[in-house]
C-alpha cells in the first residue's frame, strides 16, 4: 500500500466523520438522506392519522347535516361570516409566512427564518383571538349547546317573513353548534399546539439552528401547519357557508 | 465472510460480555432508553402485569358463573368485572401484546436496522401506555366502570353513574400509544431495511406487522375522536349520540366499530406473523406460498376496514347494508384460510420437531381455525340473529383472541426468549405448560359455544339451572388455563438466572435476528448486513457454499 492510497483513505475517513456524520444525524441512521426521508415519511403518516381523527367529526357532520338540513342552515346563518372570512384570510397568510420560513431555512437566512416564524406566531394568535370573540358571541347569544341553549334565533331558511323554525327542528340546531364547537375547538387545539411549537422553533432559530443545512424540522413542522390550515379550509365552508343567500 | 447460518456450538456457548442488557445500569438507563430492545422489555413487564390483572377479573367472572344464582358478587359489581376484564385485555394486553414486545424487539433486527426509525417516539409510546394503564386502574380503584368495553351509547353517556370518562381517557391514550408503535413500524419497514433486504425477502413477521400497523395508524384515530365525543357528551350533556336530542346512537356504533373491528386484526395479524416464523423454523422449510401469505396479511388489513357493520346486524342497519357487510365479512375468511392452508402445506414433508413454540403454534392453528369458522356462522345474517349477544359470541372471539392471539404471543415469547435474555427456558416444563394451556382453553371455551347456541346471553351474572353443567365445565377449564398461564411466568423468571445459556442461534433459524449474539448488542449490528438470500432459506445445508454472505461479525 503506497502512501497515496493511505492518504486517500485518511481523507475518506475524515469525510466519513465530518462530512457524512453531522451532529444531527442520529446514530441509528446510515445517512442523512435516510434520516430525512424517514422523518418526512413519519410526518406524512402522522398527518394521515390526523385526517382520520378529524374524519370521525366530518362523518358526524355529514350525517346530521343530511338529517337536519333546515336546522343546520338556520344555525349556520347565525355565524358571523365577516369574522369567519377574516380568519380564513389570516390562516392562508400564515401558511404563506410558514412557507417563507421553510424557504429561508433552505436558503440559510436566519433573519428571514426568524421573521417568518414570528409572523406565523402572530397570525396564529390573531386567528385564536378572533375565534375567542366568536365563541364569546355564541355565549352571549345562548348558542352554547347543553348550557341554557336558546332556540329563539333560528328562523326558517326558506321563509321570507323570518318565522321561527319549528321547535323540534330548532332543537337540532344544538347538534350543529355541538359539531361547530367540537370541530373548531379541535382545530383551535391544534393551533395552540402549533403555536407552542413555533415558539420553541423561534428560540432555536435565534441560536442558529435550522439555517445550517439541517432543515428537516422546519420542513416537517411546515407540513403540520399547512395541514391545520387545510382543515380550516374545509371547516369554513361546511360550517359558515351553508346555503348563504346574501340578497335574501 | 461467513455463511448465512452459522451453526453455533451450543455446548460451550457463553453469554456475551457486552449486550443491550448490561451496556448501562440503573433505573434511569431503562426509563430514558431509546433502545428498542429495552423498550420491548419495559413493555413485556407492564403487559404481563395487565394480563394477570385482566385475568384476575376473568377468574372472578367464571367463579360467579359457577352457580346459577348471583351469590358471589352483586349484579352491578359483575358488570364492572366484565367491563374491566374487557378494557384491560383488549386495550392494554391484546392490542400491544405481540407488536410492542416481540415486534419492538425483533422487527428492527429482522429488517437489518440498528433501531426503529423514531426511538424517542417509541419510548413515548411506552409512557403513553403506562399513563393509559394508570387511568384505567384509577377508574377501577375509584369504583369501576360498567359500560362493557364497548362504551355503548346512550348507556355510557346518560344512564350510568360510574367512571366512564376516566376509563375512556385511558383507552384514548392507549390508542395513541398504539398509533405511535404502528407509525414507527411502517416507517422502519419502508426506510430502514438493510441493503439487499427487498420487500419479498422480509420475514413474514414483518409483513404481518406492517399490515397491522396500517390498521393501527388508520383506525385508532377514529376511536380516539369517538371517545372524545362520548366524554364531551357525558360531561356537557351534548346530544350527538343522544336520541332524545336528535343524536344517533347508531353513529356511535359505526364510529366505534370502524376502529374496533379492524382492532381484532390489529390483535391477530402480529400473532400470525409469529406463527409463520415458528412453523417455518421447526419444519426446517421455507413458508409455503410466501408471497400469498405476505399478501394475505395486507388483504386482511384492507378487508378488515369494510366489515365493521356486522356488529350491528340487529341494531337497525338497512337490509342492504347488512347484506353487503355479511358478504364482505365472509370474504375475510379467504385470506385467513390462505394462511392456515399455507402453514399446513409448510408442515407437509417438513422435518418437524415439537419444541414449545411449535406446540403453541399448533394450538394456534387449531383454535384459530375454529374461531374463524364460527366467525363465518356469525357473519351470516340469519344465524347472527339467533347467536348475537349470546355466549356463542363470547366463545367465538375468545377462540380467536385467546386461542389464537394468546397462543401466538406465548409461542413468540418462548421462541425469542433465548434471543431476548440469552438463556433457555426449561423445555419439558414449558411443553407441559403449552399442553395445559391448550386443554384448559378447550375446556373453558368449548362449552360456551354450546351455551350460546342454547341461548345463554352474555353479560348476565345469573342463568337458568339447566346451564349449570356447562358453566361448571367452563369454570373448571378456566382454573386449568390459569395454571397454564402462571407456569410460563414462573419458569421464565427462573430461567433468567438459572436457564441454560442459549448461544446466538439455538433454533438454527435463518432470520437476521439469529445471526447476532444473544442477547444482542445495543447497536444490533456492528456492520449493517448485506442481504442476498431469501427469507427462510433452510436449504442452506445443501448449498451453503453458494450462499455465502457478509453478515455481522
Amino acid at each position: 500500500m503506497d502512501s497515496q492510497t493511505v492518504a486517500a483513505r485518511h481523507q475518506d475517513e475524515i469525510a466519513h466523520h465530518e462530512g457524512e456524520h453531522p451532529y444531527y444525524l442520529r446514530h441509528h441512521f446510515e445517512t442523512v438522506e435516510q434520516q430525512k426521508e424517514a422523518v418526512s415519511f413519519g410526518m406524512w403518516l402522522f398527518l394521515l392519522t390526523e385526517i382520520m381523527f378529524f374524519g370521525g367529526l366530518f362523518m358526524a357532520y355529514l350525517l346530521y347535516r343530511n338529517w337536519y338540513y333546515d336546522a343546520f342552515v338556520s344555525a349556520s346563518n347565525t355565524l358571523g361570516i365577516g369574522l369567519g372570512t377574516t380568519n380564513t384570510a389570516v390562516l392562508i397568510v400564515s401558511s404563506f409566512t410558514m412557507a417563507m420560513g421553510v424557504y429561508c431555512s433552505e436558503m440559510r437566512n436566519r433573519r428571514g427564518l426568524m421573521l417568518s416564524l414570528a409572523a406565523t406566531i402572530l397570525l396564529g394568535l390573531v386567528f385564536l383571538g378572533i375565534k375567542t370573540i366568536e365563541y364569546h358571541d355564541k355565549y352571549t347569544e345562548h348558542h352554547i349547546p347543553g348550557a341554557n341553549f336558546s332556540i329563539e334565533d333560528f328562523v326558517h331558511p326558506a321563509d321570507k317573513r323570518d318565522t321561527a323554525l319549528a321547535p323540534d327542528m330548532a332543537q337540532h340546531a344544538q347538534i350543529f353548534f355541538f359539531l361547530y364547537f367540537a370541530m373548531t375547538g379541535m382545530h383551535a387545539l391544534h393551533m395552540v399546539i402549533g403555536i407552542s411549537i413555533l415558539f420553541g422553533l423561534l428560540y432555536q432559530a435565534s441560536k442558529g439552528a435550522y439555517t445550517n443545512g439541517h432543515t428537516s424540522i422546519i420542513d416537517n413542522f411546515g407540513l403540520y401547519w399547512h395541514f391545520v390550515d387545510i382543515v380550516w379550509i374545509f371547516l369554513f365552508p361546511l360550517l359558515y357557508l351553508i346555503s348563504r343567500h346574501p340578497l335574501h | 465472510m461467513s455463511t448465512i447460518v452459522r451453526l453455533p456450538n451450543q455446548q460451550d456457548a457463553t453469554l456475551p460480555k457486552r449486550s443491550y442488557l448490561n451496556s448501562e445500569y440503573g433505573l434511569k438507563s431503562w426509563l430514558l432508553t431509546g433502545d428498542h430492545k429495552r423498550i420491548a422489555i419495559l413493555y413485556l413487564i407492564s403487559i404481563t402485569f395487565f394480563f394477570f390483572l385482566g385475568g384476575a377479573f376473568a377468574g372472578l367472572i367464571r367463579l360467579e358463573l359457577l352457580t346459577p344464582m348471583p351469590d358471589l358478587v352483586a349484579s352491578d359489581t359483575y358488570n364492572k368485572l366484565f367491563t374491566m376484564h374487557g378494557i384491560i385485555m383488549v386495550f392494554l394486553f391484546l392490542v400491544p401484546s405481540v407488536p410492542a414486545t416481540i415486534g419492538n424487539f425483533v422487527l428492527p433486527i429482522m429488517v437489518g436496522a440498528r433501531d426503529l426509525a423514531f426511538p424517542k417516539v417509541n419510548l413515548l409510546s411506552w409512557y403513553l401506555y403506562i399513563v393509559a394503564g394508570i387511568f384505567t386502574v384509577s377508574a377501577l380503584v375509584l369504583g369501576g366502570v360498567d359500560t362493557g368495553w364497548t362504551f355503548t351509547t346512550p348507556l355510557s353517556t346518560h344512564y350510568l353513574n360510574t367512571h366512564v370518562i376516566t376509563a375512556a381517557m385511558g383507552v384514548f391514550i392507549a390508542g395513541f400509544s398504539s398509533i405511535f408503535t404502528g407509525l414507527n413500524f411502517i416507517v422502519t419497514t419502508h426506510r430502514m431495511r438493510a441493503p439487499g433486504m427487498t420487500w419479498f425477502r422480509l420475514p413474514l413477521f414483518v409483513w404481518s406487522h406492517y399490515a397491522a400497523s396500517l390498521l393501527m395508524v388508520l383506525g385508532t384515530p377514529v376511536l380516539a375522536i369517538t371517545l372524545v365525543l362520548v366524554a364531551l357528551e357525558r360531561a356537557f350533556g351534548i346530544g350527538v349520540f343522544d336520541p332524545t336530542k336528535g343524536g344517533d346512537p347508531l353513529l356511535f356504533q359505526h364510529l366505534f366499530w370502524f376502529y374496533s373491528h379492524p382492532a381484532v386484526y390489529i390483535m391477530i395479524l402480529p400473532g400470525m406473523g409469529v406463527i409463520s416464523e415458528v412453523i417455518s423454523t421447526f419444519s426446517r422449510k421455507r413458508v409455503f406460498g410466501y408471497t400469498a401469505v405476505a399478501f394475505s396479511s395486507v388483504a386482511i388489513a384492507v378487508f378488515g376496514f369494510f366489515v365493521w357493520a356486522h356488529h350491528m346486524f340487529i341494531m337497525g342497519v338497512s337490509n342492504y347494508s347488512a347484506l353487503v357487510f355479511s358478504l364482505l365479512t365472509m370474504l375475510v375468511a379467504v385470506p385467513s384460510a390462505i394462511k392456515i392452508f399455507n402453514w399446513a402445506a409448510t408442515l407437509y414433508k417438513g422435518s418437524i420437531t415439537f419444541e414449545t413454540p411449535m406446540l403453541y403454534a399448533f394450538g394456534f392453528m387449531g383454535l384459530f381455525t375454529i374461531g374463524g369458522l364460527t366467525g363465518v356462522f356469525l357473519g351470516s345474517l340469519g344465524m347472527d340473529i339467533h347467536l348475537t349477544e349470546t355466549y356463542f359470541i363470547v366463545a367465538h372471539f375468545h377462540f380467536v383472541m385467546v386461542g389464537g392471539m394468546l397462543m401466538a404471543y406465548l409461542a413468540g415469547v418462548h421462541f425469542w426468549w433465548p434471543k431476548m435474555t440469552g438463556r433457555m427456558y426449561p423445555e419439558s416444563l414449558s411443553r407441559l405448560a403449552a399442553v395445559t394451556t391448550f386443554i384448559g382453553f378447550i375446556l373453558t371455551f368449548f362449552p360456551q359455544f354450546v351455551l350460546g347456541y342454547l341461548g345463554m346471553p352474555r353479560r348476565y351474572h345469573a342463568y337458568p339451572p339447566e346451564f349449570q353443567v356447562l358453566n361448571v365445565l367452563s369454570t373448571a377449564g378456566a382454573t386449568v388455563l390459569g395454571i397454564g398461564y402462571l407456569m410460563p411466568m414462573i419458569y421464565m423468571t427462573w430461567s433468567l438466572k438459572y436457564g441454560a445459556i442459549a448461544g446466538s442461534n439455538p433454533w438454527q433459524a435463518t432470520g437476521l435476528e439469529w445471526q447476532i449474539q444473544s442477547p444482542p448488542p445495543t447497536e444490533n449490528f456492528k456492520e449493517i448486513p448485506v442481504v442476498d438470500y431469501e427469507a427462510y432459506d433452510y436449504e442452506w445445508l445443501a448449498n451453503k457454499t453458494q450462499h455465502e454472505v457478509t453478515t455481522v461479525g
